[in-house]
């Protein structure tokens, strides 16, 4: 009974093992450590896709095991994105607009290097000034807080909005689209102070580190996303693995019955709803220092629209589901979009991935959908034997339930 | 004995039509009562409106001995002052082990940062155990409830309600759908249950009312139409004339 965790959750341990030869193995093959046989953009791309994994994981326990679907994860992801990207704009601005004026005659002032960092910044939406809201950008320790509690707040306010006023199902889905219209919306104006449309660039390059070859860099950043993948994963999974997992379970098949059982169904939503913003949001403040480059397109509602694809094409409700899901998912994306995958003659018509790739992801997702509900990570079942319950799907009834099944049947 | 539940007063509008009217009803501290009634008697309704599904258009709920209001309180914190409800379709949670399901159901601190935390103990587990073996399902503890058939499905819901240790039980129509063994198991388990708490049941089947031998109140277009023991009851023209002679 009091068997560790990992003796009543083997998949965490395979999961694990399994990242870490990943690691390794990409490791030794990458451009960083001479090996060369992984290019850096190659390592980044594959860091990045960790990244989408830790996402899909936030959203397998929203949607798949607490039943929120909600459409706004990725407002907290690119959330994320901002707030380490404000540090490493503005830090590494700093350095070059320092040395730059220690060049000049006159040591500069303290306004005049503040002018010259604004100018820097914030010269492409025609302004000069420091924004309010980057008061705190030379500070990484308050920006590293601020990944976390900046969307861990809106989340927080915003959920307990909805789930208080008790909005379910579909509308709590747009809701959370609106959301992160709204936002987008907001970040693309240049009177938010994030750049408008521009975002915020120039983020795979460390303030201070310039020396550092990308090749090191891709790594450090590969090795911090392998790392917070595990973490996520393990706490996911502790999450859900025990009495508080059968909770948000019962949330999802049936939440009345839940309140009956005097559980405050609302603050549990708003717990699962937050936490998982807080661990897309870290997941966001490690993928674009990878991309380089993050602005406002990134968070628009059809993003958080293909994590659900992902996830439901993994499988819900299964945390690996939801990893293996977004690593396929998404670097075949990149595989198609990319040109890199052959043109299909057919005579008449070349199909172009470019163009058809999306044409194919839908159809994929409606697929799954109707014929593997369970996803990719179904087939694993097909292994370990373990079955939904199979009632040939509704209650027998009051007329025939006192029978059991295979009696019904005769 | 005390009164535990007192419902004085009550109406409620459905779009204009009144499901319960003017409706009053108590029940004392281990107490057993039967409520019939025909087809929209309003009989689920007023378990609706003392779990706080549904909140009146006038009148008092008042519950324990310091006779605290339930009409402001939401239905979680009505189910922890301590008032169960089974209901008339067995909803347990099938994809989850008849196990989980009653270790869900036990009486502990149900905030969510302790439930996080929270780890069975030997206690737990033991009376998770018991509670399975008093509704019968030993054999199937570690089965997937959604595996069971639907008798066995009611019964465990039933454990469900006697995990939580509720002070009133309020059943609707525990004996739909079973076979008469079945039946007769669920009266034993109601009666047991109702030596230490009280429980109200609903149900149509007059056997059955008749096997649970209490007072029986009968409810007809949302209030009492009379309230006695069965053959009290059944002796009553209006009664006959509503429920019994159709
Ligand atoms: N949510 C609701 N909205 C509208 N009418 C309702 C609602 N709930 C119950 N009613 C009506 O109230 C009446 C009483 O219903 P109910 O309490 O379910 O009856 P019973 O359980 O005694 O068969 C019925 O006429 C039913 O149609
Ligand atoms: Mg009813």
């Amino acid at each position: 009974m009091n068997k560790s965790f990992f003796a009543r959750n083997p998949s965490v341990l395979i999961f694990i093992a399994c990242l870490a030869l990943f690691t390794l193995t990409v490791s030794v093959l990458a451009d960083g450590f001479g090996a060369g046989v992984i290019s850096t953009s190659f390592v980044k791309t594959l860091g990045k896709t960790l990244c989408l994994c830790l996402i899909a994981i936030a959203m397998d326990l929203v949607w798949g095991y607490c039943g929120i679907l909600s459409l706004g994860h990725f407002a907290f992801f690119g959330l994320g994105g901002y707030m380490i990207g404000m540090w490493l704009m503005y830090a590494r601005t700093e350095l070059i607009v320092a040395n730059s004026l220690a060049e000049a005659e006159i040591p500069p002032t303290a306004q005049e290097i503040s002018d010259a960092i604004g100018n820097q910044i914030f010269g492409v939406v025609g302004g000069s000034d420091i924004p309010l809201i980057w008061s705190f950008a030379d500070s990484l320790t308050i920006q590293l807080a601020f990944v976390v509690l900046v969307p861990g707040l809106l989340a927080l306010v915003f959920g307990w909005l909805a789930f208080r006023s008790r909005v379910t199902g579909v509308y709590l889905s747009i809701l959370t689209q609106a959301m992160t219209l709204a936002l987008s919306l907001y970040l693309f104006q240049n009177e938010s102070g994030l750049r408008g449309n521009n975002g915020l660039s120039g983020l795979q390059n460390l303030p201070g580190l310039d020396d550092v070859p990308q090749s090191t860099v891709s790594l450090w950043f590969f090795w911090a996303s392998a790392l917070a993948l595990g973490l996520g994963y393990m706490l996911a999974a502790w999450v859900v693995s025990g009495k508080f997992g059968s909770v948000i379970r019962g949330i999802r098949d049936d939440e009345a019955r839940v309140r009956f059982l005097g559980y405050s169904v609302e603050g549990y939503k708003l717990f699962v709803f937050t936490l998982t913003a807080v661990i897309a949001a870290i997941a966001g403040a490690l993928y674009y220092p990878q991309a380089g480059i993050i602005n406002p397109g990134e968070m628009a509602p059809i993003a958080s629209i293909y994590l659900a694809v992902w996830v439901a094409i993994g499988g819900r409700g299964r945390l690996y589901g939801a990893v293996i899901g977004a690593a396929l998912v998404s670097l075949l994306s990149t595989w198609f979009t990319g040109g890199q995958a052959p043109d299909i003659p057919l005579g008449f018509y070349t199909i172009q991935w470019v163009d058809w790739w999306l044409v194919l992801l839908g159809f994929s997702f409606v697929a799954v959908t109707l014929f593997a509900p369970r996803g990719i990570g179904g087939l694993f079942d097909l292994y370990t034997g373990r079955h939904a319950p199979n009632r040939h799907g509704a209650d027998l009834g009051p007329d025939m339930g006192s029978l059991r099944e295979k009696e019904a049947d005769e | 004995m005390s009164t535990l539940l007192e419902v004085s007063g009550v109406s409620v509008t459905f779009d204009g039509f009144r499901a319960i009217n003017n409706l009053s009803f108590q029940i004392a501290d281990a107490e057993l009562r039967a409520v019939i009634g025909p087809n929209g008697a309003g009989k689920t309704t007023f378990m609706d409106i003392v779990t706080g599904k549904t909140r009146p258009d006038e009148g008092r709920v008042l519950f324990g001995e310091k006779s605290v209001s339930l009409l402001r309180m939401s239905e979680a914190k009505i189910a922890q002052a301590g008032v169960g409800r089974k209901f008339q379709r067995p909803t347990v949670f099938e994809d989850q082990s008849v196990f989980d399901n009653l270790l869900m159901a036990l009486k502990k601190d149900r905030k969510p940062w302790s439930v996080l935390f929270y780890r069975k103990s030997k206690r737990d587990t033991e009376r998770v155990e018991e509670l399975a073996e008093q509704i019968g399902l030993t054999e199937q503890i570690h089965r997937t409830s959604g595996e069971l058939s639907h008798g066995q499905k009611q019964w465990l819901e039933i454990g469900m309600l006697l995990a939580q240790e509720p002070r009133l039980l309020l059943v609707d129509e525990p004996a739909a759908g079973m076979t008469l063994a079945e039946r007769e198991q669920t009266t034993d388990i109601l009666k047991e249950a109702a030596k230490t708490r009280a429980v109200v049941v609903v149900e149509h089947d007059m056997e059955f009312v008749r096997r649970l031998n209490c007072k029986v109140t009968v409810l007809h277009e949302g209030s009492v139409l009379a309230e006695g023991s069965l053959d009290h009851v059944t002796a009553n023209q209006d009664v006959i004339d509503v429920y019994l002679g159709r």
